[in-house]
């Protein structure tokens, strides 16, 4: 096979640079979400069995049951997850992603992403908030409840509104954020506030109740993580814009489920690569220890693959005062990853470096030679089902899915060498 | 003294482990630090697979030269 691998990587890291996502409005999971079924749970990270699963994804399945009432107590909602009535598919293999545990059922609002100029559109739930919420596999009646009002109020709100506000071009908006002192992964502060003063006006133009409008304000405006969940799917829309180049060497996906850590690489089509997720090191919550901690888990480890996250740290220096570390750490994050990727963002620059763009499209040949592991901040899930967030910090992928994905490659392309 | 065995100024370029060059410094000794590791972290799996990769990559250049 005559590819140059140079070649094939500048093609996927153009690709990349050229999509613009940006926010078509919300839907339903059943009705928007490829292959999406009423049996269906969509889950962070590589595919996974429920035997396998760890606590905080168990518990947040165990809701999602509940939620979709399927099952009315947590032991009938245990019992059935068990059973093979119930399925479990990946996000990243239905065109989405999810924050931490990251499930998604049939009757949830999505947001709709979609390419500018048309084509292809990625999904991601809405963001809950934090604390004792789904995502990190709580399933108290506060969290149903909670989900039942994004479902009912939060989601048609902002489906009015969003067709009443300018188009909202998330590229534009992640780089001006970057700009505030976010990395759009742990921290979103910048970002929320400017997805709120678009949404704003149109949220008020729309015929619902004041009193629901005044909600949804309020709810977004206590939440510094409600971009999160716009973050991610558009990294997932520009990452996917690379899949599946021939030949090509840079990563397109990195994800956990709490178990194990995945990735896809952009020239071995479809193919997952695993090794045990890690344990997040960083700040907990009072009254918690290391000993709480589930290992790394989530989809969003999408924002770190296209640049986002631990490799814009430098942009985010407050962020150590959430994740741990020092801004000296931050800034050497970021030029560290220069070192593992083979382009720069022409979109996302970093102010205190000179606005030198962010390092973009990981390269697998190099992690693999440099022996250096991409960076990734993140939250942290208690290992018990039901109990939530208990951190921040700081954690690596396994050296071991890079090394088998080589290996695959290798095996693809010049094993005759 | 490092200086006297030697029979002049010493220069020290250190490869690897800084806290080497840490310790020359702290002696006087004009040290440059090169942040360098050995391919593959030493793994010679992962660098042979890595050899192949170059290896086809080379003849690939090569040939596209030769059109």
């Amino acid at each position: 096979m005559l590819i140059d691998i140079q070649q094939a990587n500048a093609n996927a890291i153009a690709a990349i640079q050229a999509s613009q996502p940006v926010l078509k409005g919300i839907g339903t999971a059943l009705e928007v979400v490829p292959g999406m079924k009423k049996n269906l749970i969509l889950h962070a990270g590589p595919p996974i069995t429920w035997e396998r699963m760890s606590g905080p994804l168990r518990g947040a399945v165990m809701g999602a049951l509940i939620y979709e009432g399927l099952a009315n107590t947590p032991e009938e909602a245990e019992k059935l997850a068990a059973t093979d009535k119930i399925e479990y598919s990946p996000w990243h293999e239905h065109d989405g992603v999810g924050p931490m545990a990251g499930v998604g059922t049939a009757s949830m609002p999505v947001w709709i992403l979609e390419e500018q100029k048309g084509g292809r559109k990625t999904f991601c739930t809405l963001n809950e908030g934090l604390g004792k919420v789904l995502r990190y596999g709580a399933y108290s009646e506060e969290v149903i409840t909670r989900l039942k009002w994004m479902e009912t109020v939060l989601a048609p709100v902002l489906k009015a509104a969003i067709p009443l506000a300018p188009e909202i071009n998330l590229k534009n908006m992640i780089a001006q954020a970057l700009q505030m002192g976010d990395e759009v992964h742990n921290r979103n502060k910048a970002a929320t506030s400017l997805l709120i003063r678009e949404l704003a006006p149109a949220i008020v133009k729309t015929s619902f109740p004041e009193t629901d409008k005044a909600r949804v304000l309020e709810f977004m405006h206590s939440n510094d993580h409600f971009f999160l969940n716009l973050s991610m799917p558009a990294a997932k829309m520009m990452l996917q814009a690379a899949e599946w180049i021939e030949g090509s060497t840079i990563v397109t996906t990195m994800c956990r489920n709490g178990t194990d850590f995945g990735i896809r690489i952009a020239g071995l089509k479809e193919r997952w690569f695993t090794g045990q997720a890690q344990i997040v090191k960083g700040l907990l919550f009072p009254g918690f220890s290391e000993e709480d901690c589930n290992p790394d888990i989530g989809d969003s480890a999408i924002t770190e693959t296209c640049g986002l996250g631990g490799f814009s740290m430098a942009a985010a220096p407050a962020i150590v005062k959430f994740v741990g570390g020092t801004v000296n750490d931050a800034m050497n994050f970021t030029r560290k990853m220069y070192e593992i990727t083979d382009g720069e963002s022409q979109a996302f620059q970093i102010p205190n470096m000179e606005f030198r763009g962010s390092p973009l499209g990981i390269n697998l040949l190099k992690v693999c030679e440099k022996n250096v592991l991409p960076q990734i901040n993140t939250g942290i899930a208690h290992k018990k089902a039901g109990v939530g967030q208990v951190g921040a910090g700081l954690v690596n992928p396994p050296l071991k899915c890079f090394e088998d994905a080589l290996e695959a490659y290798v095996e693809k392309y010049c094993k005759d060498e | 003294m490092l200086k006297d065995f030697f029979g002049k100024k010493v220069k020290v370029i250190n490869l690897g482990i800084a806290s080497f060059a840490e310790d020359l410094r702290k002696q006087g000794v004009e040290t440059v630090h090169t942040d360098w590791r050995p391919p593959a972290g030493g793994n010679k799996k992962i660098q042979a697979l890595l050899d192949k990769v170059a290896s086809w990559q080379s003849k690939v250049k090569s040939a596209k030269g030769a059109r």
